[in-house]
């Protein structure tokens, strides 16, 4: 199992790194002439090309990276080219907020998900054809519209929560669910449909496990059977598609969080975006990436505790 | 394709469709009014003659801007489409078809590319390449590719290995006209679905992009962009993200059903049974004229019935008589499809989904008296399960749970059976590991399923059976599974479990070999009927059914050859 981790950690660092290379090397194509931005047209040559020396981006492409990774290995991931802030402080202030709205997305999902999903693949008939249609809409409909509606009937209409705005839950415990409610639930309607469907045919191919058989046959009560060896066997495909709904769900929060005007990564994305800050783009990307590792290597590793051919690959 | 044109909700999405982008098209034709014309005193106008929609709040015309939006929100998304397509399906075919290196660097490459948040990746190349949405839909197209490449190239892969294609290699052809001819007639089913399902996530991305107000720069008209302004007046008035949005969600949600419905239609799936009536009751055995019932297990006019698609049945067993007395081995034989399996599965309850007991009675005797258990509940079953009659399965590995130790996989049934504390349940399985001749049962109750031989797993497997102590034993072809030489070792330690504890065992097997050397007497399935039994000297020294006498004749002549070995 510690190699097994060991290998995965090493894999997805490997990962990260790549990307960081591929992505600074991109983001640095355009021959950008920050400090002219930066200082408007009217200013003198020198103190253009002075300021572009002190921000660094005269150097080689080369060079500027293997500076940006000696201080991003050691958490440092430089300085905003606008607001001269830390782009590492500029995400810390941020990112418990897109990391609540995500925690919240996935207990919900995962609970939502594999309540749905049994109740379709043991009961089949109705309840089946409920689901699988629940599913299908839930996909068919691009998120943030869904968001919309949300929006329009829950805060606009009947006034149940408010339309935007973000309370710290260290200010207020039910001023922060009221405002992180409505955004968790619009973000898991797309993913409870992907994961609940993948939940059901896992439920139903394992039903149909000879061992499954043979278990019945040892007089262990239905209850046993399912919640035990059906829900086990069953959550490693189900789990693999949770991970994978991570990377569609940060794309969904960019969006909810505009809608909702939630301070979180999303929304600063957007800002720094339409600016071309490109520090702090570099460090939003990685952070995500490095997320998303991070969440598929939490899969991975959860897999392999419960099934234990799994470890060995 | 005519199956395609029964299913309602695809013909209904594939017409929205069609209109979509049919007014795309048309849109100069459409309306005249140019979308970008805006007169403030129209703001927030509601609909005039020529005006079908109103105005929006800038007192533009939103049936004009509807019109040319979809323009360029369907362009932008078949321009995805098209990136997505030009660089996955090459790639998988030839990662597929031709392997090595290349499916090792593609494959590489696609694991890099789905770990990218697809919408943080537009949003810094809006920074790099500044507002033209084209550019923005190519990235996008990029990011999608691997969705066609795993597809592609997953089926690749299988069709690979077939037969055909070996065939049309060794006859010469080059390797573009195999993959043209043969590979591509196998993926474009599937790809055209994926084509519906990923046009939907893009367009969905699209629209979002120019909701949040980074695609387009100025004016342009898109969905996405009037939904936002129409968004900044949701207080106002509402309405003015109405229709937009109405166009998103009908256009998304018609290339979902569509796909849907098209994979129905090419992939050829069955439909779910229709449920059957319950009224239909259970035909009740004909006792009359039939021999005494045996003290242990006594079957009469056993009939089973499978659910077909239509919502009939058919019924696979048909009027068997069985008798297994304590402390005898009954063999029942017959070939595959016989229905001697189902027989055995309806002596314990557990007939797969859609199967069911349709008529006849069966009594299986225990402690507490004889039991009807046929239209038994679950929980009376239950209680008979292990202590009474238990289970050893055909192969070995499939029958143990992968996920869960051989320890608590004994451990559970015993405690179930017997009640007792957890610590004296794994000092039983520890004896009973012992009594199936495991040389080392400590190591073997801390092992997964995966890390012992298949001869282990059947030991371990009749130790799980004789967990509750049962008085009978039905095993399903219990060595067929196995090597020769591990065969005759279980048969061996079958039958001296069977003389230790007195069993009753109902043997299923195919071997006449194996019912002469074990069995007392022998029942002949054959079409899901009996077609002999009797006493085992009997019914193979002198067969009076000719199906029978051919399976005797069978063994016979296999005899001298297995002597020459």
């Amino acid at each position: 199992m510690f190699g097994f981790v060991l290998r995965r950690t090493g894999a997805g660092l490997l990962l990260v790194l790549v990307i960081s290379f591929v992505t600074y090397l991109l983001l640095s194509l355009p021959d950008n002439d920050v400090a002219r931005t930066l200082l408007g047209p009217d200013a003198p040559a020198e103190l253009v090309e002075a300021t572009n020396a002190e921000l660094g981006v005269d150097r080689p492409v080369l060079a500027q990276y293997a500076d940006w990774l000696s201080h991003a290995v050691r958490g440092d991931l430089g300085t905003s080219w606008f607001t001269s802030e830390s782009v590492g402080t500029a995400i810390a202030a941020r990112l418990p907020v897109t990391l609540s709205l995500m925690l919240g997305v996935t207990l919900l999902t995962a609970l939502v998900a594999f309540a749905l999903g049994v109740w379709a693949g043991v009961r089949r008939g109705a309840a089946d054809r409920l689901v699988q249609v629940l599913g299908v809409l839930g996909y068919a409909l691009p998120g943030f519209l869904v968001t919309l509606v949300i929006v329009l009937v829950f805060a606009v209409r009947l006034g149940w929560f408010p339309a935007i705005g973000y309370i710290p839950i260290t200010d207020s415990v039910g001023g922060w669910l009221s405002t992180v409610t409505l955004p968790i639930v619009s973000l898991s309607i797309g993913a409870v449909a992907g994961t609940s469907q993948q939940v059901r045919s896992a439920v139903i191919e394992v039903l149909r496990q000879d061992y499954v058989r043979t278990l019945r046959s040892r007089g262990l009560p239905t209850r046993s059977i399912l919640f035990k060896h059906v829900l086990r066997n069953a959550s490693a495909p189900a789990l693999t598609v949770l991970g994978m709904q991570f990377v569609g769900l940060l794309g969904g929060a960019v969006l909810v969080e505009q809608i909702f005007g939630l301070p979180g990564l999303g929304s600063m994305a957007v800002a720094y975006t339409t600016r071309g800050d490109i520090p702090v783009i570099m460090g939003l990307l990685m952070v995500t990436v490095a997320g998303v590792v991070l969440i598929n290597l939490a899969v991975d590793v959860a897999i392999g505790v419960l099934n234990p051919k799994a470890r060995r690959a | 394709m005519r199956r395609f044109l029964r299913n309602p909700l695809g013909v209904l999405s594939a017409l929205v469709l069609l209109l979509v982008i049919g007014a795309a098209l048309a849109a100069p034709l459409l309306t005249d009014v140019r979308p970008d014309a805006a007169a403030l005193r129209d703001a927030f106008g509601a609909p005039t003659d020529g005006h079908p929609l109103g105005f929006d709040s800038a007192g533009r015309d939103i049936f004009a801007r509807l019109v040319h939006g979809a323009r360029n929100t369907l362009g932008g998304a078949v321009l995805a489409l098209a990136v997505a397509v030009a660089l996955g399906i090459p790639a998988g075919l030839i990662a597929g078809y031709a392997g090595r290196w290349f499916d090792a660097v593609a494959g590489w490459l696609v694991n890099l590319v789905m770990a990218l948040p697809a919408m943080i990746v537009l949003l810094a190349s809006r920074a790099v390449l500044g507002p033209t949405v084209w550019a923005l839909m190519i990235i996008l197209g990029v990011l999608a590719a691997p969705s066609f490449f795993r597809l592609v190239r997953g089926i690749v892969v299988n069709v690979r290995g077939e037969l055909y294609l070996d065939a049309a290699r060794v006859a010469g052809l080059p390797a573009w006209r195999i993959i043209t001819r043969h590979v591509l007639t196998v993926v474009r089913a599937p790809i055209i679905i994926q084509l519906a399902l990923v046009a939907g996530v893009a367009l969905g991305l699209q629209a979002g992009l120019e909701f949040i107000g980074v695609g387009s720069s100025g004016s342009l008209p898109t969905w996405g962009a009037m939904l936002n302004e129409g968004f900044q007046y949701v207080q106002r008035a509402p309405r003015l993200m109405l229709w937009p949005g109405l166009a998103l969600g009908l256009t998304s949600a018609a290339l979902v059903l569509l796909a849907a419905a098209l994979r129905d239609a090419l992939e050829d799936r069955a439909t779910d049974p229709k449920p059957v009536r319950k009224t239909i009751g259970v035909r009740p055995a004909r006792l009359d004229g039939k021999p005494e019932r045996a003290a242990l297990l006594s079957v009469r006019s056993l009939a089973v019935s499978y659910r077909l698609p239509d919502g009939t049945e058919r019924e696979v067993v048909h009027d068997v008589d069985l008798d297994v007395e304590p402390g005898r081995i009954v063999g029942l034989v017959g070939e595959s499809g016989s229905g001697k399996t189902q027989t055995a599965f309806s002596i314990l309850g557990i007939l797969p989904e859609g199967g069911r007991v349709s008529g006849g009675s069966i009594t299986i005797n225990g402690p507490s008296g004889s039991t009807e258990v046929v239209g038994l509940s679950t929980r009376d079953w239950r209680k008979l399960r292990s202590t009474v009659v238990s289970y050893v399965p055909q192969e070995p590995m499939s029958n143990l749970d992968p996920s869960f130790t051989i320890g608590s996989q004994l451990i559970e049934p015993i405690r179930v059976a017997t009640g007792v504390s957890r610590a004296a349940a794994r000092q039983r399985a520890l004896d009973l590991l012992r009594a199936v001749e495991i040389r080392d049962p400590e190591r073997v109750l801390r092992s997964y399923p995966h890390q012992i031989s298949g001869g282990m797993a059947q030991r371990v497997l009749i130790a799980a059976a004789m967990a509750g102590d049962p008085r009978l034993l039905i095993a399903d072809e219990p060595t067929t599974a196995l090597d020769v030489t591990v065969q005759a070792e279980i048969l061996a330690l079958l039958r001296r479990l069977q003389r230790e504890r007195g069993l009753g065992v109902l043997l299923v097997t195919h071997n006449l070999g194996v019912v002469a050397d074990l069995c007392d007497s022998v029942a002949v399935m054959r079409q899901g009927r009996v077609v002999e039994a009797g006493p085992v000297a009997e019914v193979l020294g002198a067969p009076r059914h000719d199906y029978t006498r051919s399976l005797v004749e069978a063994v016979l002549d296999e005899l001298p050859l297995r002597e020459s070995r």
